[in-house]
């Protein structure tokens, strides 16, 4: 067991499941963020079928990413919960109320709009909690003797609000450029006209956190100024996706919009770890620190390893047997 | 008045995690119970079986289905709430919740979309395999659930360094003392859940004249288990008793409302147990009765509460209340199964209007059971989380303050209502479409999956006809 680094290995691992879900999810969150703006009803019955057959499995990553945390890292769990509290109970209740209305809309018809409603709501303000869990992230946590020791409200600062609409419009777009590639006719050109506006929100953004981020804590600022150059890469790179996706949009190249917005994603998230590798509590605490014992870091890999092959062959057939355009009136008709 | 943190992160524990359980424990039985028909189906070629097997395996992936949204919440509070205990003992939990995690995946991924989905797709041998297998796997899940909550009932297998758990041995983690005596007693309550809610339907539809051919084997079936299992479950209960006697003796010091530690202690029927008074003010009991049945021994020694400081002593009247109120049910519930007995003696099984209304209240009495049979082993072990090692003070998060739990216990509660409303209301609607009309809705759509069970029924949420499905 002493030859590998365990923790290491789980940071990995987590860090995976976390973008797995991130891009995962995020695609189904952003559709029920524009879903009260959809020209009409079956642009609505397009954008819910297109992620029908897939939804739930997405968010198997965020169950996974939890459990792995409390077995793996538990100072991470132990510490990011209570510091999290309120936003934590935001997200439950906007992803229960999210999943609850999806199963119900496509059974009922006059209480449909509520349904509706509780799908977009739910979609809002799960994906803002999440980005204000960013900001939070990245602003790191008051602690003392590996306890958090901040208020109730110290999540919500006027940079993870930033953070919060940050991941609000990047969902959107994420959902958007999916909406494309999964739809046609009328329901396509609404969420191509999308796009552009879109990708200006998720620019301003970008720019500013970025702007902002190195001044937060001088840690961070060192390494983006001082050592590890080449790290600018990686804004780079999110910058060229950007002019990507508004020239294969452009182009018509759905698949390559939809890939590279996913490309974008990566590629801040990348940036956002190497901001603070490898404090997995910042400013105090690295992933050693916050590593759970290494026989019981052994006892769950087992398991993990065995079943996160099985998640991803049956994530990709899903997506395999359910590839192509959704067509009005088709899927739970 | 000032809030206290502990006692509400209590309620709010309390609240969502006996919300949730009802519908694991309704699974469990239920995924039993539709193995059992589809292998009645093969073992027979009776397609009466099959067809009771779908009506029922639809009730199973809505009741499923709430199961998973209900227990999202679960996953997290443990970190947001006791977040001390968390960190105390996560070197345990952390991998036992990790694979019952796990377990559900294995199955969503697998054989339950084969029990949902692949009736006319696969042979009836290897659909009833996939049920089979499924509700195997409901019992693994069960099993680190069950795991986890009996080591901190019982703790073994592990030792204490700089104030973290870290496990010596996982076998005896695992197989802690009370684990063998709690497993059986849940796996029993799961099997009367479900055979009680499936004597109630079935009552239901014989009282309407519906589907009288199927639900009359149904019933008729499902009373024999009853007659087999309930008396089971008392003497489980009694073992497992005898299982907290050993190993947690003033838990059942307050379920027998017990406050001095004595030979000859009578058996309560009512009490009103005083904390102030450290007696009971009224008590009316079988005299010995309580001796005899912890002892086997008019002259045995029953622990009494007052071994322990008052600060340290339960909330005794929630113990000793819940403690009767799930004897009561059990009792009641072998009641019912003999006289069912008796009635099948005469013919009147199906007939007998009583007793099928009976039959229906009956099938709430199970979730009753279980309920006031958690509090009995949660509230009894106070003021532990831990028992005899951590306790709710030690465990609670540090940085919370009363008004953020009460702010989202009310949010909670305000979720889960409507939630749980709307569950329920669909539940019925699921179960009153009874058996014939299920024919067309066995159209497999291409959107249906596994991992969103619930949409294996297409029974419309509002409006009257299947067409509505749109």
């Amino acid at each position: 067991m002493e030859m590998y680094d365990l923790s290491l290995i789980w940071a990995v691992i987590l860090a995976f499941s976390v973008i797995m879900y991130v891009l995962m999810d995020g695609f189904d969150l952003g559709l029920g963020i524009l879903f009260p703006f959809a020209p009409d009803e079956d642009a609505r019955d397009v954008m819910m079928n297109s992620v029908a057959p897939i939804w739930d499995g997405n968010e198997t990553w965020l169950v996974l990413g939890g459990a792995g945390l409390i077995a793996a890292f538990p100072l991470v769990y132990t510490i990011l919960l209570p510091a999290l509290y309120l936003g934590v109970f935001l997200m439950l209740a906007g992803l229960i109320f999210r999943g609850v209305a999806f199963e119900f809309r496509f059974k009922s018809k006059r209480t449909r709009r509520w349904w509706n409603a509780a799908f977009s709501g739910g979609s809002f303000v799960a994906a803002f909690a999440q980005g204000c869990v960013v900001g939070a992230y990245i602003q790191g946590f008051e602690t003392a003797d590996r306890v958090y020791t901040g208020g109730a409200f110290d999540w919500l600062t006027p940079f993870s609000i930033l953070t919060g609409i940050g991941l609000v419009v990047g969902y959107t777009l994420l959902g958007a450029t999916w909406l494309v590639l999964k739809s046609e006719g009328h329901v396509r050109e609404w969420a191509r006209g999308l796009i552009p506006k879109l990708l200006i929100g998720v620019l301003v953004v970008f720019v500013i956190v970025s702007l902002w981020t190195p001044w937060i804590d001088s840690g961070v600022f060192d390494r983006w100024f001082n050592h590890l150059q080449v790290i600018w890469l990686l804004p780079f790179a999110a910058l060229l996706c950007a002019v990507g996706i508004y020239m294969a949009t452009r182009r018509h190249r759905e698949g390559l919009a939809f890939l590279l917005t996913l490309g974008l994603f990566i590629f801040t998230y990348l940036g956002l770890l190497v901001s603070r590798w490898p404090y997995v509590i910042p400013p105090d605490y690295t992933l050693w620190d916050a590593a759970s014992a290494p026989e019981s870091q052994f006892f769950i890999l087992i398991g993990v390893l065995f079943v996160v092959p099985i998640i991803l062959t049956y994530t990709a057939w899903s997506y395999w047997v359910f590839r192509g355009k959704v067509r009005v009136g088709e899927g739970y008709h | 008045m000032e809030l206290d943190p502990i006692l509400l992160s209590r309620m709010q524990f309390a609240f969502v995690v006996t919300f949730h359980a009802i519908f694991p424990v309704f699974t469990i039985g239920l995924a039993s119970y539709v193995a059992l028909l589809q292998g009645l189906f093969v073992a027979t070629g009776n397609s009466v079986w099959d067809r009771l097997g779908l009506f029922w395996t639809k009730i199973f992936a809505v009741v499923f289905g709430m199961g998973v949204v209900s227990g999202i919440v679960m996953a997290f509070q443990f970190g947001t709430n006791w977040s001390n205990f968390s960190q105390f003992a996560s070197n345990f939990i952390g991998p036992m919740l990790s694979y019952e995690v796990i377990t559900a995946f294995f199955l969503e991924a697998g054989f339950l979309g084969v029990l949902l989905f692949g009736r006319h797709r696969v042979s009836p041998s290897v659909h009833f395999f996939a049920a089979l297998m499924v509700a195997i796997g409901t019992f693994i899940s069960a099993f680190w659930i069950l795991a986890t909550n009996s080591w901190m009932q019982t703790p073994q297998g592990y030792e204490i360094r700089e104030g973290v758990v870290h496990v010596t041995s996982w076998m005896e983690a695992i197989f802690s003392p009370s684990f063998p005596y709690r497993f059986a007693h849940m796996a029993l309550a799961a099997f009367l859940t479900g055979g009680f809610v499936v004597c109630g339907v079935s009552a239901w539809f014989l009282l309407r004249r519906r589907g009288v051919e199927a639900h009359k084997r149904a019933l008729s079936m499902t009373m024999w288990l009853l007659l087999i299992l309930a008396p089971l479950q008392a003497f489980v209960g009694d073992e497992h008793g005898l299982n907290t006697l050993e190993h947690q003796p003033m838990k059942i010091a307050a379920m027998e409302g017990n406050w001095e530690t004595q030979s000859n202690v009578p058996l309560l029927l009512f009490a009103l147990p005083d904390r102030e008074l450290q007696a009971n003010r009224v008590e009316i009991g079988i005299p010995n009765g309580a001796s005899l049945i912890l002892r086997h021994d008019v002259d045995g020694v029953v622990p009494g509460l007052k071994e322990i400081p008052v600060e340290q002593q339960q909330p005794v009247w929630i113990v000793f209340y819940s403690f009767r109120v799930m004897v009561a049910l059990g009792l009641l519930m072998i009641a019912c199964a003999v006289t069912g007995l008796v009635l099948r003696r005469g013919g009147k099984l199906y007939t007998q209007r009583w007793f099928l209304h009976v039959l229906q209240v009956m099938s709430i009495s199970p979730f009753l059971a279980v309920t006031a049979g958690w509090f009995v082993t949660e509230i009894g072990r106070s003021p532990w989380l831990v028992y005899g090692v951590l306790s709710y003070a030690d465990a609670v998060t540090p940085s919370l303050t009363g008004w953020m739990v009460l702010a989202t216990l009310i949010g909670y509660v305000a979720v889960y209502a409507v939630i749980f409303c709307a569950g329920v209301y669909y539940l019925f609607k699921v179960v009153r479409q009874g058996l014939g009309e299920l024919e067309d809705d066995e159209e497999v759509h291409d959107v249906d999956r596994p991992s969103r069970p619930m949409s294996a029924t297409h029974v419309p949420f509002d409006g009257t006809t299947a067409s509505s499905r749109s």
